[in-house]
C-alpha cells in the first residue's frame, strides 16, 4: 500500500458544489515524493476542483467533498483546513495567477510568508532564495504585482507559494493565457525545483504536451473521473490520448491515409474510384474488408 | 473676508470628525468588502460606554480602558456572530446585515445606558483663538490634530507592517489570502476590532462637541457622502472627501442657506455626493471599482 | 397565493370584519397594516424585483400624502379618488427624478440617491410653507373622506377604503409582476448587463420601475394621511420609516408579494404583543423608551435571523409551512423538498 508513503492520496474522491452539481465522481491518484504528477483533461473535466479538494479550498466556492478520503502525508483531512495545510507544506496556487495587485512583487513574497510565523530574518533569507531563482522578480521587487505581465506574475505566485516552504505545490493552469515560450521558462523552473529540492508537484493542465514532457506520471480526467493513468511516457504514445487531445483517432488518420492512396492509384489506371470513398460507417471506418497490403490494421 | 475664513475653517475642521467615521467604514471595506452602516451605532455605544462610566465616579483613565477592551470585544464578536455565517452571501445581504447591527447595538446601548442626553467633558477647553484675525475654536483643533495622528498611526499600520500586507492582501483577493494560510477570519476580527477603536476616538470627539446622545449614530448618514466622494478604498481619499464635506456643507449654509431658507445641511452633503457619482464614480481617489453601472 | 385563499380573505375583510372588529382594531392595526403593506409592496417593486435599492419610501409617501391634500385642497370638487391618483402619481414623478442617477450607479450605491431624497422632500416639506397651506401650527387635518356621497370617516369606514384601495393595487401589482413587465424587473436585478445583451431596454425598465414603485409609496402615504393619522404631516414619514418599510420586505421577503403583507404584519404586531408580554412579566408596561429600545434589538435581531437562516424571509416559511398541510392532506405525495419550493 502506497498510501503511507505517498504525499497525497486521494480515494474514490466525490466532490458536490452548491448541494446540487457533481464535479468529481470518484477520483483516485495519489502523488509519490518527489514526483511531478500531472492531471490533464479538458475544461470542466474537474482538474481545478482536484486541486481545490486537495488544498482544503472548496469551502470557499460551496463545495464539499460528499464520499472518499484524503490524505495529506499519511493524515486524513477530516481535522484539517486551507490554512492548517498550507502550514503543513501543502500550498496551491490558484488558477489565473491571482497575485496581490496592489501590493508590490516584494510584499507579495512576504505575504506568502504570513501564515509560517517566521522570524524576520528567515523571510530575508527566503526573500533571497526566491530572488536568486527568479531574477526578473527581484528586478521589479518595487512595482505594483498588477503592472506585471502574464509570465512574471505566474512566476511570483509560484514565488509566493514557495515562501511558505511546502513539500508539495499544486499547481492550476500554470501555462494558460502565457506565451509558448514562456510557458517553457515556467515548466523548466518547476522542473528544477523538483530536481533540486525534490519538491512534489500536482499540476493542472490543458496543454498535455508541455505536462507530459515533464511530468513523472499523470492521470487524465474525463466528467469528473479518471480516464487514464499511467507514466507520462505511456500516456504520451497512447492512441487515446492522442485521440483526446488531437480529435482524431491514430487509426482513423491511418485509414484516411489509405484511402487517399487507393483512390489515387485507380485515377491512375483510369477505372471509376468505387466508392469507398464516401461509403463508411457513423465511425468514419470503411466498411469491412480484407485489409490491402501497407493499409494500418484495425479500424 | 474674515468671515468667510472663519465658516470655512470651521467647516474643515467639522469636515475631519466626517473624515474619523468614514475611516473606520473605509477600514471594514477595504478588508472584507463590507459596508458596515453600524458604524455609527459603535461610535454611540463607545460615548455612552465611556461617558456612563465617568458619570459613575470611574476614574477617566479607567473608563477609556474598559470601553476601549469592551469596543475590541465587540469587534471580534461581531466578526464571529454576524460575518462568519454570511460569509459567501451578496454584498446586499452583508450590508442589511450591518443594518439589523446597528439596530442592535443602538437598542442595547440605551437599553444599558440610557437614553439621557450626557455632556462629555475631555478636559480640552474650547477657547476661541486667533490667527491672524480669525478666530479658531482651539477644541477643533485638538480634534483636528488627534485625528491627524490617528490617520497617520493606521497608514504606518497598514503600510509597513506585517498585518498591514495581511490585511491588504485579503482585501485584494480573500482566496488567493486563503490559499497561503492566512486567517481570514483572525484578520477581520482585528479589523473590526479597528474600527471599533476608531469609533471610540470619534465617539469620544464628537459626543464633546455635540453631546452624547442618540443623533450621534446618525453621524454615519454623513459619512456616506464622504466615502462616495473620496472613494471607498482610500484613507487619503477619505480625508480630502471629508474636509470637502465639511467646508461646502458649511459655506452652502451660510451663502446659499438664505436663499433656500436654510437648514441646506441636511441634504446637500448628499446632492453634492450624487454629482460626484454622476460624474466621477470611482471617487476621488479610489480604484476599486464595486458595482458602479 | 392560491387564488381560493385570496378570495376567501377578501370576502372575510370586507364581508364579516367591518361588523365584528372595534374601533382599536381598526385605527392602530388594521389600517396601519394595509398601509405598510402597500407601501413594503411598493418598495418590493423597486427593490425585491427590479434590484434597485432604497431608503427613499418615506419620502415617495410623503410627497404622496402631500399632493394628494393639496390637490384635494385647491381643485375644488376633485373626487377623493382621484386626488389619490394624482398624489400617486406626483410621488411617481418624484420617484423618476431620483431615480435618474440608477443609470449610471448601481447596486449599493444607489442608496445616496434614494437618501438624498428622502433629505431633500423632508427638508422642503417643512420648509417651503405653501405645501401645508401656510398653517401656522405645521399640522393639517386631512380632507373629509367621502366617495360618491358616502361618509367615510369612521374607522370602520376608514378601513374599508383602505382595504379597497389596496385590495385593488395588490392585484394590479401581483398582475404586473407576472408579466413581461415584471419579468424584466427581475432580469435588470439579476444580471443586468445580460439583460441589455438579450434586449431589454434597461434606462426605461429601471425607471418604470421607479415610477410604480414610488406610485404605490405615494398611495400608501396618502392612505397613510388620510386614513390612518388624519393628519397630514412629514414628521412621521422620515429616514425611520424608510428603514421600517425596508425591514418589512427583509423580514417579510424580499420579492414576494405576501411577504409584504406578512412583514407588516409582523412589524405592526410586535409591538403591541411585546407591550402585552411586557405587562404579564413585568406587571405594568415598560416604560415607553426601554420598550422602544428593546424593539429595536428584537428587529435587529430578527433581520440577522432571517439574513442568517432564511434569506427569502417570512413568505418562504409561509409557503414551506403551507406545502406540508398540502402534502399531509393528499396522502400519497412524499413532502416536498425547501428547493422545489416555488
Amino acid at each position: 500500500m502506497t498510501a503511507d508513503l505517498s504525499m497525497l492520496t486521494l480515494e474514490n474522491a466525490h466532490v458536490v458544489y452548491s448541494g446540487i452539481i457533481s464535479a468529481l465522481r470518484g477520483v483516485s491518484l495519489s502523488v509519490l515524493p518527489g514526483q511531478v504528477v500531472a492531471l490533464l483533461g479538458s475544461n470542466g473535466a474537474g482538474k481545478s476542483t482536484t486541486l481545490k479538494a486537495a488544498s482544503g479550498l472548496l469551502a470557499a466556492e460551496r463545495g464539499a467533498l460528499v464520499e472518499g478520503r484524503i490524505s495529506f502525508r499519511g493524515q486524513d483531512y477530516a481535522a484539517l483546513d486551507a490554512r492548517r495545510l498550507a502550514q503543513g507544506g501543502l500550498v496551491q496556487v490558484l488558477e489565473g495567477r491571482r497575485c496581490f495587485p496592489h501590493l508590490t512583487v516584494e510584499e507579495n513574497l512576504i505575504s506568502g510568508s504570513l501564515a509560517r510565523r517566521a522570524p524576520k530574518a528567515t523571510v530575508r533569507a527566503d526573500l533571497e532564495r526566491i530572488y536568486v531563482r527568479f531574477a526578473r522578480l527581484r528586478e521589479r521587487r518595487g512595482s505594483q504585482a498588477g503592472y506585471l505581465s502574464g509570465g512574471e506574475q505566474q512566476m511570483l505566485a509560484i514565488g509566493r507559494a514557495l515562501m511558505l516552504r511546502p513539500t508539495l505545490l499544486l499547481l492550476d493552469e500554470p501555462s494558460i493565457g502565457l506565451a509558448p515560450q514562456v510557458v517553457q521558462e515556467i515548466f523548466e523552473i518547476v522542473a528544477q525545483l523538483n530536481r533540486d529540492e525534490g519538491l512534489s508537484i500536482l499540476l493542472a493542465e490543458q496543454n498535455a504536451r508541455v505536462a507530459l514532457r515533464y511530468a513523472h506520471h499523470a492521470y487524465v480526467l474525463e466528467n469528473g473521473r479518471v480516464a487514464a493513468s499511467g507514466s507520462a511516457v505511456e500516456l504520451a504514445a497512447r492512441e487515446d490520448v492522442q485521440n483526446f487531445y488531437l480529435g482524431q483517432t491514430a487509426a482513423a488518420q491511418g485509414q484516411l491515409r489509405a484511402r487517399k492512396e487507393r483512390a489515387r492509384r485507380l485515377r491512375a489506371h483510369g477505372t471509376a474510384a468505387p466508392s469507398s470513398l464516401s461509403v463508411s460507417d457513423a465511425h468514419g471506418r470503411a466498411p469491412a474488408r480484407l485489409p490491402e497490403p501497407g493499409e494500418a490494421r484495425g479500424h | 473676508m474674515q468671515f468667510f475664513l472663519e465658516v470655512l475653517i470651521g467647516g474643515l475642521l467639522a469636515g475631519i470628525m466626517y473624515s474619523m467615521v468614514a475611516i473606520g467604514f473605509v477600514l471594514i471595506f477595504k478588508a472584507s468588502g463590507v459596508f458596515n452602516f453600524a458604524q455609527g451605532s459603535l461610535v454611540l455605544f463607545a460615548a455612552l460606554t465611556y461617558v456612563s462610566l465617568v458619570e459613575r465616579e470611574v476614574p477617566a483613565w479607567l473608563a477609556l480602558l474598559v470601553t476601549l477592551l469592551a469596543m475590541l470585544a465587540l469587534g471580534v464578536l461581531i466578526e464571529r456572530v454576524v460575518l462568519r455565517p454570511l460569509v459567501n452571501r451578496p454584498p446586499m445581504t452583508l450590508f442589511m446585515a450591518t443594518l439589523g447591527l446597528s439596530f442592535i447595538v443602538e437598542g442595547v446601548s440605551q437599553i444599558l445606558w440610557g437614553a439621557q442626553v450626557h455632556g462629555l467633558e475631555l478636559g480640552i477647553s474650547d477657547q476661541p483663538l486667533e490667527f491672524a484675525q480669525v478666530f479658531v475654536s482651539s477644541f477643533d483643533l485638538f480634534a483636528a490634530a488627534t485625528a491627524a495622528a490617528l490617520v497617520a498611526g493606521l497608514s504606518v499600520l497598514v503600510t509597513r507592517t506585517r498585518l498591514g500586507i495581511a490585511l491588504r492582501a485579503v482585501a485584494d483577493d480573500p482566496v488567493a489570502a486563503m490559499s497561503l494560510g492566512i486567517s481570514l477570519p483572525r484578520v477581520w476580527s482585528i479589523v473590526w476590532a479597528i474600527s471599533g477603536v476608531v469609533a471610540l476616538v470619534a465617539g469620544l470627539l464628537w459626543g464633546a462637541r455635540v453631546g452624547v446622545q442618540f443623533s450621534l449614530s446618525l453621524v454615519v448618514l454623513k459619512a456616506l457622502p464622504v466615502l462616495i466622494i473620496g472613494g471607498f478604498t482610500s484613507v487619503a481619499g477619505t480625508i480630502v472627501a471629508g474636509l470637502l464635506v465639511g467646508a461646502s456643507e458649511k459655506l452652502a449654509e451660510v451663502y446659499l442657506g438664505p436663499v433656500l431658507q436654510g437648514g441646506i445641511e441636511g441634504w446637500f452633503p448628499y446632492v453634492l455626493a450624487l454629482a460626484f457619482l454622476l460624474v466621477r464614480p470611482t471617487g476621488l481617489f479610489g480604484d476599486a471599482v464595486v458595482e458602479r453601472a | 397565493m392560491s387564488r381560493w385563499v385570496v378570495l376567501v380573505l377578501l370576502a372575510f375583510g370586507f364581508g364579516v370584519v367591518p361588523f365584528v372588529a372595534d374601533d382599536y382594531l381598526f385605527s392602530a392595526i388594521l389600517i396601519p397594516f394595509l398601509t405598510l403593506s402597500l407601501a413594503g409592496l411598493g418598495l418590493n417593486i423597486l427593490t425585491g424585483y427590479a434590484g434597485q435599492l432604497s431608503l427613499g419610501s418615506a419620502a415617495f409617501m410623503a410627497a404622496g400624502a402631500f399632493a394628494a391634500y393639496n390637490f384635494q385642497l385647491r381643485v375644488p370638487g376633485l373626487p377623493l379618488l382621484a386626488s389619490f391618483i394624482l398624489g400617486g402619481l406626483t410621488a411617481s414623478l418624484i420617484g423618476v427624478v431620483f431615480g435618474l442617477p440608477s443609470l449610471r450607479i448601481k447596486g449599493f450605491y444607489l442608496i445616496v440617491s434614494t437618501l438624498a431624497a428622502q433629505f431633500f422632500v423632508g427638508w422642503a416639506l417643512t420648509k417651503f410653507s405653501w405645501f401645508s397651506n401656510d398653517n401656522p401650527s405645521g399640522v393639517i387635518s386631512a380632507p373629509p373622506l367621502t366617495i360618491l356621497g358616502q361618509d367615510l370617516s369612521a374607522p370602520s369606514g376608514r378601513y374599508v377604503l383602505t382595504l379597497g384601495v389596496v385590495a385593488v393595487l395588490t392585484l394590479l401589482a401581483s398582475n404586473l409582476l407576472s408579466s413581461q413587465t415584471g419579468r424584466q424587473f427581475m432580469a435588470v436585478r439579476d444580471m443586468d448587463t445580460a439583460a441589455r445583451v438579450t434586449g431589454i431596454p434597461i434606462l426605461r425598465t429601471k425607471l418604470l420601475a421607479f415610477a410604480i414603485s414610488s406610485f404605490y409609496c405615494g398611495v400608501a402615504g396618502v392612505l397613510w394621511a388620510f386614513c390612518y393619522l388624519g393628519t397630514v404631516e412629514p414628521h412621521g414619514l422620515d429616514l425611520a420609516r424608510s428603514f421600517q418599510v425596508l425591514f418589512i420586505i427583509i423580514i417579510g421577503g424580499l420579492s414576494s408579494v405576501v411577504g409584504s403583507f406578512l412583514g407588516a404584519a409582523f412589524i405592526v404586531l410586535l409591538p403591541v404583543l411585546l407591550d402585552h408580554a411586557a405587562q404579564g412579566l413585568f406587571s405594568g408596561s415598560l416604560d415607553p423608551g426601554n420598550l422602544e429600545n428593546a424593539q429595536k434589538v428584537l428587529f435587529g435581531s430578527l433581520i440577522l435571523f432571517f439574513l442568517i437562516k432564511e434569506p427569502e424571509g417570512l413568505a418562504r416559511l409561509a409557503s414551506v409551512v403551507g406545502q406540508r398541510l398540502v402534502s399531509l392532506r393528499s396522502l400519497r405525495r412524499r413532502p416536498s423538498p425547501r428547493e422545489s419550493a416555488a
